[in-house]
């Protein structure tokens, strides 16, 4: 069984209604490490080599966060940072994450129309995030595009749950023996069949 | 003219006084200003001081034995043993190349070879006093010029006792015979060469553990007592039993001085001894350059004026030349060679004793013992002459001077931070800045601790860091910062009081007991005030905050919070007039505030929190506006 480590950094989470639901069904799982950024480095001073160690345990990294002014929250930058040294993360002998799978959990305020050439934030959320695709393919990980929940602020509690589900649905089917790079051809992996009704 | 001794003393002083305040005026080195003093009350010009000028030098060389052992006070047997090779090497090319060339300079003139050849070792010898005073003023011992120097200086020091050792076999006259005031016969000269060397390898053992094993024990014996004057009278008996035990064996006080003072340097009373001895020692200096200069016989001058210029343009002409030649064996800059070159080209006071002692011993006629006494006293005068000269105006376009701060070697070297105190807090403090290379110069008062942090291998002195003197031996005209961590609020208020108003230039870092003592810091003028209750307090409400289900990151932003706020009102509250110093109503007057506090808290309300990464905040704005 393949284990995920979610990378979870939200400053307020305290606030959060949307991901206090996503992160909510995460906890019972076994082969799920979930670890709290702004929890465990509340002066934002990382331990690099604990970091690591996490990394190398698991095959697959989740990047879950809110995104903010078309980007992470500062700690997750300062964890890229910190974390994906030269020579351990890239470079000739900086081959650690070699294989391993990564991807982003967004939560956004804005839904997802304003997220095109024409909408008012002129680019798509696959645009935005292209850093963290390129940090991805420099340490040579498997890319895939991102989980996300758009339009936070008018979700009802249903809707949330729905998407609660569909991130587990995600989690469970990639602990198996399945062949992830099947998942890239889309913009969102909420938009698969496959995540959204896995029993049809 | 001579009357009392208490007439002399003041002649002199007021000599001193005078001169040394005009020399300073008009910028000039002190060593000047004593010299003309000299010269001024001596027997030519005003005749104030008479033959007793001599008795006076020789009581006055003792100052040069005090600085040698503060010098030696500043430098660590590791450095010291780091200075072998220049020792050796400077002093042997220097002291050799000069006696060679003397030697062969008189030899020319036609003087016969044993005459001289005393001379040339008179010639080779310079002036410790003049010199390393010079130096030390200047502020100049840690550049490569001033380490020469005092290399050169030491091999001296060593050397000359060979000399007079040696000068008994030039005499045609049985040495056993002479005894006098000026050298006497001493137990090592009457030992085959082999035991005379053991005899000076058993002084310096002597010394070494006579200091280690018996002087320390004593001192912290006599720190407990408290007694200030008492270390002054230890400080005197270690430097005059050092001396007497040198003269008995027959080595130069000066150089046992010199090791006992190293021996001492890794002590705890370093900065103690240093700040007892330093006001003696200017001042019997001072002394010793008053009656050189009032020892310059003009009457022997006005006899042969054209002989004695000329002899002593020669003599420093070619011991410049020596130097300059030395300093480049061992590739110094240019601006240092000149330095090295100019302050060590007189003949020194060790010639005083040479000259004499070869006198008594008839090798020297009285008038060419004259002459060659005028030539030391006249050279020794011209030194800080000549200094000023390359100085100002050879220096300046040479252009190659020497900084002596080197700030990118080292931040730990470069920048002098002085910690006072170090109990709990204060250790806290210079163990954090010690693991990033700064080592702080510690003071503390508690001379079990200072014993102890010694060997753990802190720099840590004893001493009461209220005393301005003790301050200055410190270093504090040099320190960037001072760090106040006494556990006393009074004592430590006073050291930051002090160095505030004495030494502004020293940025000061105070701890302060609580926010009461914080007030008073504050109205004192100083900015940076920690209170050691404020961030420990703090930290632990955020921990038992967390522990009922708080956030650790908010929690850590709301900390910095209060810590700003609080820091403000208190501030804000420092500025409130005192009503009395009353013990009672200073604790009344604390409750008040205690109270004006918590009101403040209470208008602030639970803590408002900001909006940052509120999704919640925005979504029930959007819906209003919907």
């Amino acid at each position: 069984m393949k284990k995920t480590l979610v990378l979870f950094a939200h400053p307020r989470f305290e606030d959060s209604r949307a991901n206090a639901t996503l992160i909510d069904r995460l906890f019972s799982k076994s082969h799920i490490t979930l670890h709290d950024l702004y929890e465990t480095y509340p002066d934002f001073h990382i331990n690099v080599r604990k970091e690591q160690k996490l990394l190398e345990e698991h095959d697959i990294i989740i990047w879950h966060h809110p995104l903010y002014w078309y980007s992470s929250p500062a700690i997750l930058k300062q964890w890229m940072d910190m974390v994906l040294e030269f020579n351990w993360a890239y470079g000739p002998e900086g081959n650690m994450l070699q294989g391993k799978t990564v991807f982003n959990v967004i939560t956004t305020g804005g839904s997802r129309e304003v997220y095109c050439s024409q909408g008012y934030n002129s680019y798509t959320i696959n645009e935005f995030l292209r850093p963290f695709e390129q940090t991805a393919n420099l340490c040579g990980m498997h890319y895939l595009p991102p989980f996300a929940v758009m339009g936070t602020h008018k979700l009802s509690e249903e809707q949330l749950l729905d998407y609660a589900n569909q991130y587990e649905n995600l989690i469970d089917l990639l602990k198996g023996d399945f062949d992830a790079t099947g998942l890239s051809n889309c913009f969102f992996l909420n938009d698969l069949e496959l995540i959204k009704n896995p029993n049809s | 003219m001579t009357g009392t001794l208490l007439f002399e003393a003041i002649v002199f002083l007021a000599g001193a006084l005078i001169c040394v305040s005009i020399a300073k005026r008009l910028g000039l080195s002190s060593v000047i200003g004593y010299l003309i003093a000299g010269v001024i009350i001596g027997p030519y010009v005003l005749g104030l001081i008479g033959e007793e000028g001599d008795d006076i030098l020789h009581f006055a060389e003792f100052g040069v034995v005090v600085m040698l052992f503060l010098i030696g006070l500043e430098i660590e047997p590791k450095s010291f043993w780091n200075m072998r090779k220049s020792i050796l090497g400077m002093g042997g090319i220097q002291v050799t190349a000069t006696l060679v060339l003397t030697y062969l300079l008189f030899t020319i003139l036609g003087y016969e070879w044993q005459v001289a050849l005393v001379i040339a070792m008179a010639v080779s010898l310079s002036s410790t006093a003049i010199a390393l005073q010079t130096i030390k003023e200047k502020g100049l011992m840690e550049t490569t010029f001033g380490i020469s120097s005092f290399s050169i200086l030491l091999f001296q020091d060593i050397i000359v006792i060979v000399m007079l050792g040696a000068l008994p076999l030039l005499s045609s006259q049985d040495p056993s015979n002479v005894s006098s005031n000026g050298h006497e016969a001493t137990l090592i000269e009457n030992l085959p060469i082999g035991l005379q060397t053991l005899a000076i390898l058993a002084s310096v053992v002597v010394i070494v553990l006579v200091g280690r094993y018996l002087i320390v024990p004593i001192l912290r014996k006599v720190s407990k007592t408290g007694v200030r004057e008492l270390l002054i009278a230890a400080a005197f008996l270690i430097v005059f039993s050092i001396s007497y035990l040198m003269e008995f064996v027959g080595l130069s006080p000066a150089l046992g001085a010199f090791l006992g003072g190293v021996v001492l340097s890794t002590s705890e009373f370093k900065h103690e001894l240093e700040s007892t001895l330093e006001p003696f020692k200017n001042l019997l200096l001072g002394l010793f350059f008053m009656a050189v200069g009032a020892s310059i016989n003009f009457i022997v001058i006005a006899e042969s004026p054209f002989t004695i210029g000329g002899l002593l343009v020669l003599i420093i002409t070619l011991k410049a030349a020596v130097l300059y030649i030395t300093g480049r064996v061992f590739k110094l800059k240019l601006d240092q060679k000149l330095l090295l070159t100019l302050s060590l080209a007189q003949v020194g006071e060790f010639a005083f004793v040479l000259l004499s002692f070869a006198f008594q011993l008839e090798i020297l006629a009285p008038e060419q013992m004259d002459v060659m006494l005028v030539i030391t006293a006249l050279s020794m005068s011209l030194t800080p002459i000549l200094s000023l000269i390359n100085e100002r105006v050879i220096l300046p376009k040479v252009g190659t001077k020497e900084s002596i701060k080197r700030p990118m070697d080292h931040i730990a070297k470069s920048q002098k931070v002085i910690l006072v105190g170090f109990g709990h807090f204060g250790s806290t403090v210079g163990r954090f800045m010690r693991s990033h290379g700064v080592e702080a110069t510690i003071l503390d008062i508690d001379s079990n601790r200072v014993d102890f942090l010694r060997k753990m291998g802190f720099e840590v002195y004893y001493g009461d860091a209220t005393r301005q003197d003790l301050l200055e031996s410190a270093g504090i005209a040099q320190a960037k910062m001072l760090i106040c961590a006494i556990d006393n609020p009074a004592v430590n208020k006073e050291v930051a009081l002090l160095v505030k108003e004495k030494y502004p230039h020293v940025e000061l870092l105070v701890r302060a007991k609580n926010r009461y003592e914080a007030y008073e810091l504050l109205n004192l003028g100083i900015e940076n005030i920690y209170r050691e209750t404020l961030d420990t307090s703090l930290s632990l409400a955020s921990d038992a905050l967390h522990k009922l289900g708080f956030r650790k990151y908010t929690l850590n932003r709301q900390v910095q919070n209060f810590i700003t706020y609080d820091v403000e009102s208190l501030k804000r509250l420092a500025k409130e007039p005192k009503r009395d110093e009353n013990y009672i109503f200073k604790a009344r007057q604390e409750l008040e505030q205690q109270e004006k506090l918590l009101e403040r808290d209470f208008k602030r309300g639970i803590v408002t929190y900001d909006k940052h990464w509120d999704g919640e905040h925005i979504r029930k704005s959007l819906e209003q506006n919907d």
